[in-house]
């Protein structure tokens, strides 16, 4: 379970990106978060596995609070959260099997991580993974010689490889063709279901997001603003999650202040 | 109604204003008179610069036909200065790495490795390869040991410092992946940046390689080993047509050995 309580982000000095938010995810249900660029969806994410550090607040992921980790409690809990990013996030010049190899990072001693000697469980582990989503061929390929789809799923499987307790998607489907895009939030969808897992995606394609997640976290400027089943979100709700600028939000703000 | 060109009536347009061409002539005149006055100031004896093409004949009369009968020498300390190169390039390389590591900004530890990285990389460029050597030889005295640590000493400084800005140059977000998946510090660096410097790692080896193969050959001028020390005796005994052996041999030695760091960088890169 996570749980998310009074969460604030604020880079150096000016407007919070997250004002105090909370937020939280039991059991292995697949969430999706909308709203529009700037809305801190991004950032949201990042708190959670601390590539952005929080500034007030407390993340508790089964128990463990996040916020507070240092050095090597912070790497051991990483190794708990997979990620998966816009971007793949791949070392091109490594194989698909380094790539996929680098999610056991954390588990594996220095020496064997130069070597390539990974534990024969891992290299099954990758393996059925890989033959999971399809890519179990290109083990031996660079991983810049892969197609977006394919190298998602490279990025899918890295994350599965950490043995995550969850999975956190940042617009996973963002540099994919519509096609491929409905194929990786499927795949993620029922990934969550067989590996018993929560996922949290962030996406901006809002019809994905009702066709394959369980619920809707809608965010607007650093609040969540919505929060229910697909179902439930109907044009009023999108209007009020994509409607207005961040410069006529904020000014709301000061005059609420005023 | 009115037409484009009579809204937007105008049809001059010049590059630079007025004040700007001024000021651009200005610069230039200023940039001549320095160039004019630094010719006259360094005293040039002009007659030796006309007397030039027949000095040159006269060197070319005395230096034909090269003299080999001490070729087999000269290929053995051709050799040798072949091996000063390679070994001074091979210890750069790994004494480089760390300093490149120091002196990147998103690797260095904090902020005092970075200055130190730095300082490495500017007091090792900064010194010449010969200014080196005449410190080595100071030190170690004369001989091939004084040539290597010499090249050595200078090429860390140009490798560290490619190497560095490569790093610096690469894509952050494997980077930020691997920190995601819970890599120790060293691991991300195994995984995330050494793949991606390896191409210009290799380029610049291979090219610092074809460097001090050249600078190897003057190191004996200065005592420090190398084709340069019998070069510097023909000279001296006006010895003209073994000189000629030695700068023949030494253009083929450069001429093979960019062939060879031609070949490589084509077979690794």
């Amino acid at each position: 379970m996570l749980k998310i309580t009074d969460l604030v982000k604020r880079y150096g000095s000016g407007d919070p990106v997250l004002k105090n938010l909370d937020l939280t995810i039991e059991g292995e249900s697949v969430v999706s978060i909308i709203g529009s660029s700037g809305a801190g969806k991004s950032t949201l994410l990042r708190c959670i596995n601390r590539l952005v550090e929080p500034t007030s607040g407390s993340i508790e992921l089964n128990g463990t609070e996040l916020t507070k980790l240092r050095g090597g409690n912070l790497r051991a809990a990483r190794r708990k959260i997979g990620m998966v990013f816009q971007g793949f996030n791949l070392v091109d010049r490594l194989t698909v099997m380094e790539n996929v190899q680098s999610g056991r990072l954390g588990y594996i001693s220095t020496w064997a991580a130069i070597m390539r000697r990974y534990p024969k469980e891992d290299i099954r582990r990758a393996y059925e993974l890989m033959e999971r989503v399809g890519i179990a061929q290109y083990a031996n390929t660079r991983a810049d010689q892969l197609s977006g789809g394919e190298r998602q799923r490279v990025g899918v499987v890295r994350a599965l490889m950490q043995d995550p307790e969850i999975l956190l998607a940042d617009e996973p489907t963002a540099s994919l063709d519509p096609k491929t895009s409905e194929q990786i939030m499927g795949l993620l969808r029922d990934l969550a279901g067989e590996l018993k897992l929560p996922v949290l995606i962030n996406i901006h394609n809002v019809t994905e997001a009702k066709e394959y997640t369980d619920r809707i976290v809608g965010m607007r400027y650093g609040r969540i603003i919505f929060d229910d089943k697909p179902a439930s979100l109907d044009q009023e709700a999108m209007d009020s999650i994509y409607s207005g600028s961040p410069h006529a939000d904020r000014s709301e703000d000061l005059k609420a202040a005023s | 109604m009115t037409s484009i060109s009579e809204q937007f009536g105008r049809e001059d347009w010049s590059r630079f204003s007025s004040k700007q061409k001024w000021q651009r002539f200005a610069i230039f005149a200023v940039c001549a008179l320095a160039i004019a006055w630094s010719i006259s100031s360094i005293e040039v004896v002009w007659a030796w610069v006309w007397d030039a093409p027949s000095q040159m004949g006269d060197l070319f009369e005395r230096m034909y036909p090269p003299d080999a009968t001490n070729l087999a020498t000269i290929l053995r300390v051709l050799w040798e200065t072949v091996n000063i190169a390679t070994f001074a390039t091979a210890f750069a390389v790994l004494m480089s790495l760390p300093v490149a590591y120091l002196a990147a900004q998103n690797t260095t530890p904090n902020r005092a490795t970075l200055w130190l990285g730095r300082l490495i990389l500017v007091t090792s460029r900064s010194v010449n390869t010969i200014i080196w050597a005449l410190l080595f030889v100071a030190i170690f005295g004369p001989g091939v040991v004084a040539g290597i640590i010499a090249i050595m000493f200078r090429s860390i400084g140009f490798i560290g410092k490619l190497l560095g800005e490569a790093i610096e140059e690469i894509d952050k977000r494997p980077v930020e992946a691997l920190e995601a998946t819970g890599a120790s510090r060293f691991k991300v660096i195994a995984y995330a940046i050494v793949p991606q410097v390896m191409p210009t790692f290799w380029a610049v080896a291979i090219l610092r390689w074809d460097i001090n193969l050249r600078e190897s050959t003057v190191l004996g001028l200065v005592g420090a080993g190398g084709i340069g020390i019998i070069l510097q005796g023909a000279i001296d005994t006006f010895n003209w047509p073994e000189a000629a052996t030695v700068l023949l041999a030494i253009l083929v030695l450069v001429i093979l050995g960019e062939v060879v760091s031609a070949f490589l960088r084509r077979r690794i890169l």
